[in-house]
């Protein structure tokens, strides 16, 4: 076999089958031709699957940590401002929602208003946890002090630099959209992200609280 | 887009710069070339670091002028056996199979025109090597590498240059080093498994992807849990290194005559995420090689995979026990004894899908028209490894006995054999194999074949002699075994191992001769020289930028149809429609 037979048979099928695959096209004129949008969603999937691994980590090694006879854990009470954090998020993850709905009811100029006021709640959030930091070193609990504080330390940290990353995401959409994704899967990706860290912030709120 | 504008578009990627053709590069096939240079690099580091560690077993007293004083301390030759053990595991075992085979040659095989993200692609590879440099700079800072092993346990790996030399910065710069690699590998796992579920040809319906595709996919996914894992505890490790905290650091620790302020911690803690991590590792060390040799052994038995589906369920399971086994690793950690026995009835079940595989490959060879080339050498050396590797993996399945062997020479047999030379067999076969389409010319099979007896052999003079030093109580990790009676007594084995293990090494000298050279003069290779089914041997060698020059293929078959009977030719290629093959797959009917 010297040519190539592929090379022929797809000449005849006008141009290869591999760009009509996905049900959402590809990315027309993106310097890699043909990686369909679903592709975006399922890379997203595969990175929260990740990201949930590595918490449930911290989880089971809190649990260990904590379960020891004779522990040297003393139960440290979460700050309350955490509930109007909760709060916030909450709402975030709400707007959020509605800027999406706009964007498919093809209202642009609603869509960016409440992903606007996303952005600017998810700041508020990382704002109040800072707060909820300096609460804590107020009275005299640092990442060292005991292992309750330590975890309480590289939880809210480890998620509120995830916080970080999608209030970047949600910037980077909203000033300049990725050429290889839709608007509409770029929107998508994010808001799966978004209301992932809401849902991720619940459970280790719940786990700090009910489990201090 | 159409076909022209995507060749137009893959010769502007070839008139592109050295730089952007190169080094950095989002081309799948040319990212899997870095990566498998950088595993080529770590490998010879590997070696010669454990070649050092077998000239000392042997010869603890001699001077090497290379080492400060002369003489090699014992923290010198734990220091040998961390990084060792690190750059084998990370940058050879888990980088040339998974990242550099995987990339180059799973969008091939699936027929897609590069991996699902280019770009992270390519921020996947530079993490790497960014993270070899880190490892490697661990011998370079004051007090050298860290000597805690590759399993870095804690209190050693937890308390700084306290704990010995290489525990101040040295610990450091590893534990860095693999936070990296944690994060380039779950990149590289994300992108693996997108591009496998979302950019697979029209017609490549699971069943019909090659094992070696199952078996990336399958590698991927545990990479994506595991190394999560790993970067959590990683970091908890660093916190109590640099932040005083006690996640791992027990209370009441004198080191040195100095009382340590940590307290109530568990080094049992770290033992078990880094085990979560560890076992999953062995199997993202073997699994794609265990599916490029049952792609080689029915290529070159010319017959189809003996129970295809069977192998793929069996490449799932294995992986999914994967994650239920880790607490064979602490058999003798003290744990409940009902643990002990939970953990080894299911390591013993991983023996099921194992036995399925081996009865598989060697179904395959049965009655076949076996072509004993380079490739086909390699994989039946893989076979002969897995199952010599595995069959010892029995006995320290069991609490009892691993009670005995524990920390002795056996395990380190047992390792080796089937996690560290299977799988180098795993990559030598792949590379034999796919030389010809990376580099579109033939390495000499004379040389290979020379090469594939000397190691074949070397390494069992080298690994089999260990299991009977472990049986008699050798203790793995002391740098000096000629001070104890009954340990002077292995003596004589230990010298034969060494001598085995430079002739071996010095082997492997003829087959970097045969690539390199082969590379630069080898005879020019045709686009399918092995008369295989798959759709990386429908496209140029090595194809061009694009894949498969803009025209992609259809699939319409399994991926082994070999010797099918009345087909007109012995192989079935996966991309001809059936009405092609009727006239003999070269004249064809213009249908539409």
């Amino acid at each position: 076999m010297q040519a190539s037979p592929v090379t022929e048979l797809l000449e005849r099928d006008g141009g290869g089958g591999f760009g009509q695959s996905g049900p959402l096209g590809g990315g027309e004129g993106s310097g890699n031709p043909g990686v369909p949008q679903r592709a975006y969603v399922t890379g997203m999937i595969l990175a929260l699957g990740g990201i949930l691994m590595f918490f449930m980590a911290l989880v089971s090694a809190w649990v260990v940590r904590k379960g020891f006879p004779n522990s040297d854990w003393q139960p440290i009470t979460p700050p309350r401002i955490l509930w109007l954090n909760s709060l916030i998020l909450i709402v975030s993850s709400v707007t959020l929602s509605r800027s999406r709905r706009c964007l498919v009811a093809r209202r642009d100029e609603q869509s960016r208003h409440w992903w606007g006021i996303t952005t600017i709640l998810g700041v508020f959030f990382l704002a109040g946890q800072l707060l909820a930091w300096r609460q804590l070193a107020v009275a005299g609990l640092f990442l060292a002090t005991n292992p309750s504080s330590s975890f309480f330390y590289v939880f809210t940290s480890a998620h509120g630099l995830h916080i970080l990353g999608g209030i970047a995401a949600l910037l980077v959409v909203a000033v300049r959209p990725p050429q290889r994704l839709t608007r509409q899967t770029a929107t998508t990706v994010v808001a799966m992200y978004w209301h992932f860290l809401c849902v991720l912030w619940l459970g280790i709120f719940a786990l700090l609280w009910l489990g201090k | 887009m159409s076909s022209d504008s995507r060749i137009a578009h893959a010769a502007e990627d070839m008139q592109a710069g050295f730089l952007r053709r190169y080094v950095f590069s989002t081309d799948h096939k040319i990212i899997g070339l870095q990566y498998f240079f950088l595993a080529i690099a770590a490998v010879t580091i590997g070696t010669v670091l454990s070649l050092l560690m077998r000239f000392h077993l042997v010869w603890p007293s001699a001077h090497l002028p290379f080492i400060a004083g002369g003489i090699m301390t014992p923290e010198q030759y734990l220091a040998l056996m961390t990084m060792h053990g690190t750059i084998m595991v990370f940058f050879v075992l888990t980088t040339a199979p998974q990242s550099a085979f995987g990339n180059y040659f799973l969008p091939l095989q699936i027929g897609a025109p590069d991996m699902a993200f280019p770009r992270l692609n390519m921020l996947s590879f530079w993490l790497t090597l960014l993270a070899f440099l880190v490892m490697l700079s661990a011998f370079l800072v004051p007090g050298g590498a860290p000597i805690s092993g590759w399993t870095a346990y804690p209190p050693l790996s937890g308390l700084g240059d306290i704990t010995g030399p290489g525990e101040g910065m040295g610990q450091s710069l590893w534990v860095a080093s693999v936070l990296i690699f944690c994060v380039a590998s779950l990149l590289g796992s994300i992108n693996f498994i997108s591009t496998t579920i979302d950019m697979r040809a029209p017609g490549m319906t699971l069943t019909r992807m090659p094992l070696t595709v199952w078996a990336w996919l399958v590698t991927a996914i545990l990479s994506l849990l595991a190394f999560a894992v790993l970067f959590a505890g990683g970091i908890l490790l660093v916190l109590d290194r640099v932040a005083a905290t006690s996640f791992f650091l027990p209370a009441g620790l004198v080191v040195s005559g100095e009382f340590q302020t940590h307290g109530g911690g568990s080094p049992l803690l770290w033992q078990h995420l880094f085990w979560f991590f560890g076992h999953p590792e062995v199997y993202i060390a073997i699994l794609p090689g265990m599916g490029v040799v049952s792609h080689i052994l029915a290529n070159f038995s010319r017959k189809p995979v003996f129970g295809y589906r069977a192998m793929a369920f069996a490449i799932c399971a294995i992986g999914f026990l994967g994650f239920l086994v880790w607490g064979h690793h602490m058999f003798v950690s003290g744990m409940n004894p009902y643990s002990s026995l939970t953990f080894s009835l299911l390591t013993v079940s991983i023996g099921v899908p194992s036995a399925v595989k081996t009865f598989n490959w060697l179904g395959t060879l049965c009655g076949g028209k076996l072509q004993f080339q380079s490739p086909m050498l390699f994989a039946v050396g893989f076979v002969s490894f897995f199952v010599t590797g595995g069959l010892s993996g029995i006995f320290l399945a069991q609490p009892a006995v691993d009670t005995e062997l524990h920390a002795t020479y056996y395990v380190v047999a047992h390792f080796h054999i089937v996690m560290g030379v299977a799988a180098i067999f795993g990559i030598l076969a792949a590379t034999y194999y796919w030389f010809p389409k990376m580099f579109g010319r033939r390495m000499s099979e004379s040389l290979g074949k020379l090469h594939f007896w000397l190691t074949f052999v070397g390494v069992y003079c080298v690994f089999m002699p260990m299991h009977f030093v472990g049986i008699a109580g050798g203790i793995r990790r002391y740098a000096d075994s000629t001070g104890a009676t009954y340990l002077a007594a292995l003596q004589p084995l230990h010298r034969f191992m060494t001598i085995a293990a430079f002739i071996t090494a010095a082997a492997q000298l003829i087959f970097f001769y045969n690539f390199f050279r082969s590379i630069k003069s080898g005879e020019r290779a045709v686009e399918n020289p092995w008369d295989a089914t798959t759709l990386e041997w429908t496209t140029a060698s090595p194809p061009l930028a694009g894949n498969f020059a803009g025209r992609f293929p259809s699939v319409y078959r399994g991926p082994y149809e070999y010797s099918v009977p009345g087909a007109a030719q012995d192989f079935l290629p996966q991309h001809l429609p059936p009405e092609e093959l009727a006239s003999g797959g070269k004249e064809r009917s213009h249908a539409s």
